[in-house]
């Protein structure tokens, strides 16, 4: 069975509709606060900490950070967001009664948590490279490769929310899942620093494989041992993305 | 021509059978009327008509077509007003149509034209840049009708559309439904107001504890179930005992209700007469759809 149609896109528009008249909002969470952590972390704790792996800490931050906060931004869209937009404004229930399945609204709005994972990505890269910290031509692959963070992150948030029974359970969420991932997935210090036990723990996390590969593409040291990285987000987004589909549909068409 | 058809339809949640074997069959440009106590699976069964909820067991043929197979195509043509106001509030009044639009694949220019017209329609014109948190609950409902209008339905399936609605934009509803209705439009109606089903539909069927319990215009029923009158006695306890020989041994249809009795299908005035009552506690009135209602649904609360 087809798990969505192209009607998903209907979905995909009314968020980015939505979007476009409430950005300035949302700005300070996908561009301001990236920068600022950039900076207070690249170039104050940058000053104690000298060369990492060879380079400046807040060049070698800044790959981590365009990672990190592009899976917050497919995580607040798919977690808060898309809890809001099912529960309390019953915008799902309305979509579904139009020619539109439960698949086309699930994929809409992973798809869409994956474009501001997208934005977000992009609005960072830039970013670094006004501050001249980007010197190889890989790191173009770096907003597609966003995106594809965001698509596996959205998985993931949409199969969670799918079984929150309130918005208050996304505390775990955040504190035990996305909290800890963006302090040991090697986005402000090397895997290497961490106890093995906690280094074991790393490579499990979702972000530890992106992190990695956005490293990699931002230094342009590309090379094909890399592709269990790539592997491992498309494995898992290849896990969720059906898990989050199921999910919904059994609490949306009781 | 049957336009909805539905065969051993039933619904199952958890231990709660809401929806029991309901056969159903709506004609073309019908309106149809689903009456029945909070609880009695109208809901239910109009979200398995509308192809959002999947039966536990039975069909559904819509248009001829499948249910099952065809959910799409069918959405399509359905417009659906819903109970609970889903409009989109992250959008302004007119977005809300135009966006909606979109999930019907209906080509802007098309869907703006569309927009305008149904919001002239329900008289809100005024409103079409307006937040949807700053409607007053009526603005909202017929927002709701315009919106379940955008797709030209042929099958209009409405939920409570005139609950909360003030008397002048309940009649102007009314008036807008009776049109759509005479334009060939089916619809499936789903009240608590007797008054609005006896105004609007041409049958009725009422519904208890997920079974459909009788099909029949509304006039049929009341002649039915209550006759042309209802005779309405006001006793407290002492005389109630004493009335309800009476009326016994006279051999009339009568129910006790709360603070008085009931009594239907009086024939002629002196079946009545003579009753040793005090004066002025006897009082008749038209029978109405909600006599029938009470009569098949009982009188205590359900849920």
């Amino acid at each position: 069975m087809k798990l969505f149609s192209r009607r998903f896109i209907r979905v995909w528009q009314r968020n980015l509709d939505v979007f476009s008249t409430i950005w300035h909002t949302e700005a300070p969470g996908f561009a301001a606060e990236p920068v600022i952590i950039l900076l207070a972390m690249g170039l104050g704790l940058g000053a104690y900490v000298g060369m990492v792996d060879g380079q400046k800490y807040i060049a070698y931050i800044a790959p981590g950070i365009i990672a990190s906060y592009a899976m917050f931004s497919a995580t607040f869209e798919c977690t808060y967001g898309t809890f809001v937009r099912m529960e309390y404004q019953k915008t799902f229930d309305a979509i579904i009664a139009t020619p539109l399945s439960v698949g086309d609204v699930v994929a809409g709005e992973i798809f869409w948590g994956a474009t501001r994972a997208f934005m977000t990505g992009t609005t960072i890269l830039i970013i670094a490279a006004a501050f001249q910290l980007v010197h190889s031509p890989w790191a173009l692959l770096i907003p597609p490769l966003s995106f594809l963070e965001g698509v596996m992150f959205s998985s993931i948030a949409v199969f969670f929310t799918a079984r929150a029974p309130t918005i208050y359970i996304y505390n775990y969420y955040y504190t035990l899942f996305i909290t800890p991932m963006f302090f040991f997935s090697g986005v402000f210090f090397p895997l290497t620093s961490f106890p093995e036990m906690v280094q074991r723990l790393s490579w499990v996390a979702p972000l530890t494989p992106v992190t990695t590969l956005t490293r990699a593409l931002f230094n342009g040291e590309v090379q094909p041992s890399l592709l269990w990285a790539l592997g491992l987000i498309v494995g898992i987004t290849a896990l969720f993305f059906p898990l989050a589909l199921r999910t919904m549909r059994r609490r949306l068409t009781v | 021509m049957v336009i909805i058809k539905t065969q051993n339809l039933s619904k199952k949640f958890k231990d709660l059978l809401a929806v029991d074997s309901v056969n159903l069959e709506i004609g073309e440009g019908e309106c149809f009327g689903l009456l029945g106590p909070n609880g009695a699976g109208k809901t239910s069964l109009i979200r398995m008509i509308t192809a959002v909820s999947p039966p536990t067991q039975g069909d559904i043929c819509v248009m001829g077509k499948d249910l099952k197979t065809h959910a799409r195509q069918v959405k399509a043509v359905i417009g659906v007003v819903p109970q609970i106001d889903n409009l989109d509030s992250d959008l302004k009044v007119l977005q809300n149509l135009l966006t909606f639009s979109r999930y019907f694949d209906i080509p802007k220019d098309e869907a703006r034209r569309r927009a305008m017209e149904v919001l002239r329609l329900f008289e809100l014109e005024s409103k079409l840049n307006s937040k949807i948190g700053e409607l007053s609950g009526g603005m909202k409902r017929r927002l709701l009708l315009a919106r379940g209008l955008i797709n030209m339905p042929k099958i209009l399936v409405l939920d409570e559309p005139t609950i909360g609605l003030d008397p002048q934009a309940k009649y102007l509803v009314w008036h807008k439904l009776g049109e759509l209705k005479s334009e060939g439009v089916t619809q499936l109606l789903c009240t608590q107001n007797m008054e609005e089903a006896a105004v609007l539909c041409d049958r009725v069927a009422i519904m208890h504890l997920g079974k459909v319990l009788n099909i029949e215009t509304p006039q049929n029923l009341i002649s039915k179930y209550i006759g042309k009158e209802v005779w309405e006695i006001g006793v407290n306890s002492d005389e109630r005992e004493k009335t309800v020989k009476e009326l016994e041994k006279r051999g009339l249809d009568f129910e006790n209700v709360m603070g008085g009795i009931h009594i239907f299908h009086v024939e002629t005035e002196e079946q009545v007469s003579g009753l040793s009552l005090p004066i002025g506690k006897l009082r008749r009135r038209p029978a109405t759809l909600e006599d029938v209602f009470f009569r098949l649904t009982g009188r205590s609360l359900i849920e």
